[in-house]
């Protein structure tokens, strides 16, 4: 067994590494694989089993979305020249993952599991297990930059593709698994990564994006939670407490919902309502005018930072979902919370889900948010 | 490039290899009543009558199918078919719990979709079913047993059954017994006419042939169902135009695994040995899973639990150092997931995860042991510190 000296801070460009690429069977993932190995890392590639679901007398962790994935991403490191495993991370993922998805939707919130996979499981579990074995980082087909400094450190920034930016998913990511991180498709288009990975032969090159949860195969996710939370009758009602109907279970709501309802009677100036608040304590989904909406701040905890924290009162761009908008905010972390206040108010914002604050196009870090300030309804 | 997976599949030997391709440029349907026709059939009848003189069996005995997988479901759910088709009350199926997956998953497929109820006979700690546990298990009602079926040799930890004493067993009982002999071929003597079985599986490629023959020896008064139905060119009971490269191969390949065998085993056995001992000194605390006599055991095989690693690390770990081996079956490669023999030994799911198989072979050498000696201890260092995170 040879040992394979890596960069005491880390991968930076210019030194062979030992890199393990995780393969989701994806035509992402695959490029990025190859493009490491192109560079003259020495490329491992990994396909994560991340789903048990026992199919025959063989009961065994089958791959997160199928096996015709792990087959994809099997061919594609034949194809690269690069040896290929699938690592079993069922049981971590179960746990860190969907049990947590669960547990925050049964708590009124709504909770984004692509963020904590890379959290838990990408950049925790296999980065772990990789550093452990003897690899120097963990090869993604992220789209998001990392940036190395002059002095040492390095940046995460979001990629140059806007429509495929995925550094919102990778606001999580402290400075010590940046440091262990490779991203190699931040700099390119999505559209060029197809012609890139046909011209490699990579059969994955046509292979449909995937967008729903992974773990949630048919997409339905108000089924997923019913068969883990069963059903649970409860009121709807307007803001000022009055019931307008009944549901099944308050985790089937999400925050600025509109459709679905079930309201009987319409609203006394005919305009549309919304879920405004869910309370799983009473099993209560408050519904009201779009202008209930209107988040003014929030309250994030469980911070992370790409870098060093902030210090003191900072102005910053926030990003409050995938693919959401970008809005101007000023943030400061006090008590080891961040608090935030919207230049403007944005709509549809969601305890559970993910501010991620920006510095340009850098990533300066995230936090889980707790409470949001909204107009008092009564001044609506 | 150490190669420690022969029991994965095992380099084919130059001999079968001139015996395939003496024929894969000449034309002729063994069942074609031409000239070319009646050249290809003596080719394969010259192979059976070859494998019949290397299994102890009758040439009409030798059942030429696509390998071991395909003879196992042959034999599992031909002979399950065709006892049950001549008494609906025979749906026992007597198992091991330590069978390859070609058998397993077809017993457990026949108790899915065939009626058939599957008993596991009890193993002791090596994985040894004893002829004691089969009479038991036939118990009071022998009428109702579709057949026995136990391995020669387990192909994960090595362990050689009591073949002859089971047969025996189920012979006084009128009930038809198979046995999978893939691993056991060429490194323990296989007889079937000795063995008293009604069905016997083996294979080309573990023994130095080619890929993708196979043989099912059958008893002439087993009638198994068919899977494949067409020609019926192997005794109705096997459909397909006979493969004559590959029997001639696989004759080839056989005759010599039988021939070499009383001289190669022993050797295969003191390098097992010195590999078995290497690895304790290496990695004190490593488990060796089977039969810890080497007369209870394949020569080739030594397979260890390594306590706080996973298996599936060490094997890329090892792999990255340029050797060779495997966690299990390379039928369960890809899917990591603790091996259903460690298990039914008795073994913690975690415990049967930690866990390689070193098989060696017909080109295994000194230095192959000496590369895995320096290797391992280091690697399972590095494995069991990645196991604690």
């Amino acid at each position: 067994m040879t040992d394979f000296p890596g960069a005491p801070t880390g991968p930076s460009t210019g030194s062979r590494l030992r890199v393990l690429a995780a393969m989701s069977g994806g035509v992402d993932s695959a490029v990025a694989a190859a493009r490491a190995a192109e560079a003259g890392h020495e490329v491992t590639g990994v396909h994560l089993a991340l789903s048990s679901n026992p199919q025959s007398f063989r009961t065994g962790a089958r791959g997160c979305c199928t096996l015709e994935d792990s087959r994809d991403a099997r061919r594609a490191a034949d194809v690269i020249g690069i040896p290929f495993y699938v690592w079993d991370l069922a049981e971590r993922f179960r746990e860190d993952v969907i049990d947590d998805f669960v547990a925050e939707y049964a708590a009124g919130r709504t909770p984004n599991p692509c963020l904590r996979c890379n959290e838990k499981i990408k950049f925790a579990a296999l980065l772990d297990k990789a550093l452990a074995l003897g690899f120097d980082a963990v090869c993604t087909g992220h789209y998001a930059r990392i940036v190395d400094l002059p002095g040492g450190g390095r940046e995460l920034h979001r990629a140059v593709d806007a429509a495929k930016d995925q550094s919102y998913v990778l606001g999580v990511l402290d400075a010590e698994q940046l440091a262990h991180s490779l991203f190699p498709l931040g700099d390119t288009t999505k559209d060029r990564i197809r012609l890139e990975a046909d011209r490699r032969g990579l059969a994955v090159a046509k292979k449909p994006d995937s967008h729903d949860i992974c773990f949630i195969t048919d997409g339905d996710t108000q089924k997923f939670l019913a068969r883990h939370l069963g059903t649970a009758a409860g009121d709807i009602v307007d803001t000022d407490g009055t019931k307008l109907g009944e549901h099944d279970g308050a985790y089937g709501f999400t925050i600025g919902q509109r459709k679905g309802l079930r309201i009987g009677r319409p609203a006394a100036d005919g305009k549309p309502r919304y879920v405004l608040d869910i309370s799983p304590v009473t099993n209560t989904v408050t519904v009201g005018p779009a202008e209930g909406l209107d988040v003014l701040g929030l309250t994030a905890i469980r911070p992370r930072w790409c870098g060093a924290a902030p210090v003191g009162q900072g102005r910053y761009t926030a990003q409050l979902r995938a693919h959401g908008e970008e809005v101007p905010v000023t943030a400061e972390v006090l008590d080891g919370e961040l608090r935030v206040v919207l230049d403007k108010p944005v709509r549809g914002v969601a305890p559970g889900q993910a501010v991620v604050l920006y510095d340009g196009t850098r990533v300066v870090g995230s936090a889980t948010i707790s409470a949001t300030e909204r107009r008092n309804p009564a001044n609506i | 490039m150490p190669y420690l997976d022969h029991a994965a599949t095992t380099p084919m030997l130059p001999e079968a290899i001139a015996a395939m391709t003496a024929h894969l440029g000449v034309t002729g349907n063994a069942s074609s009543l031409h000239a070319a026709g009646r050249r290809a059939r003596r080719v394969v009848e010259e192979s059976r009558e070859s494998l019949a003189a290397s299994l102890g069996a009758r040439p009409s005995e030798i059942v030429l199918t696509g390998g071991g997988t395909e003879s196992d479901n042959l034999a599992v759910k031909g002979l399950y078919w065709a006892r049950r088709d001549a008494d609906p009350a025979r749906t026992r199926v007597l198992c091991s719990p330590v069978e390859h997956h070609a058998v397993l998953d077809a017993v457990e497929w026949l108790a899915q979709h065939e009626g058939a109820r599957v008993e596991y006979l009890p193993v002791d700690a090596h994985g040894r079913v004893h002829p004691e546990a089969l009479r038991e298990a036939i118990g009071s009602d022998p009428a109702a047993v579709a057949l026995v079926t136990v391995m020669w040799a387990n192909n994960e930890v090595g362990t050689i059954q009591p073949i002859n004493e089971l047969a025996a067993v189920a012979r006084e009982f009128g009930i038809p017994m198979h046995a999978d002999a893939v691993q056991a071929l060429g490194q323990v003597p296989v007889s079937f006419a000795d063995s008293g079985l009604d069905a016997l599986t083996v294979t080309g490629h573990k023994i130095g042939g080619p890929y993708g023959v196979g043989a099912l020896v059958l008893s002439r008064g087993a009638a198994p169902v068919p899977l494949l139905h067409g020609g019926g060119q192997e005794r109705d009971v096997r459909s397909g135009t006979l493969d004559v490269p590959a029997a001639a191969g696989f004759a080839a390949a056989a005759a010599l695994a039988v021939e070499r065998r009383a001289g190669h085993a022993p050797e295969l056995a003191k390098l097992r040995d010195d590999l078995i001992a290497r690895v304790r000194a290496a990695v004190p605390d490593a488990i060796l899973n089977g039969d810890p006599d080497p007369a209870g055991r394949l020569p080739a095989n030594a397979h260890f639990s390594f306590p706080g690693c996973e298996g599936d690390a060490l094997l890329m770990l090892l792999d990255a150092a340029g050797i060779e081996v495997s966690t299990g079956s390379a039928c369960s490669a890809g899917v990591p997931q603790p091996s259903h023999v460690l298990l039914a030994l008795g073994a913690e799911p975690k415990l049967a995860r930690s866990s390689l198989r070193f098989s060696l072979g017909h080109t295994s050498t000194t230095a192959d042991v000496d590369a895995l000696a320096e290797a391992i201890g280091p690697v399972v260092e590095r494995a069991r510190n990645a196991g604690r995170r």
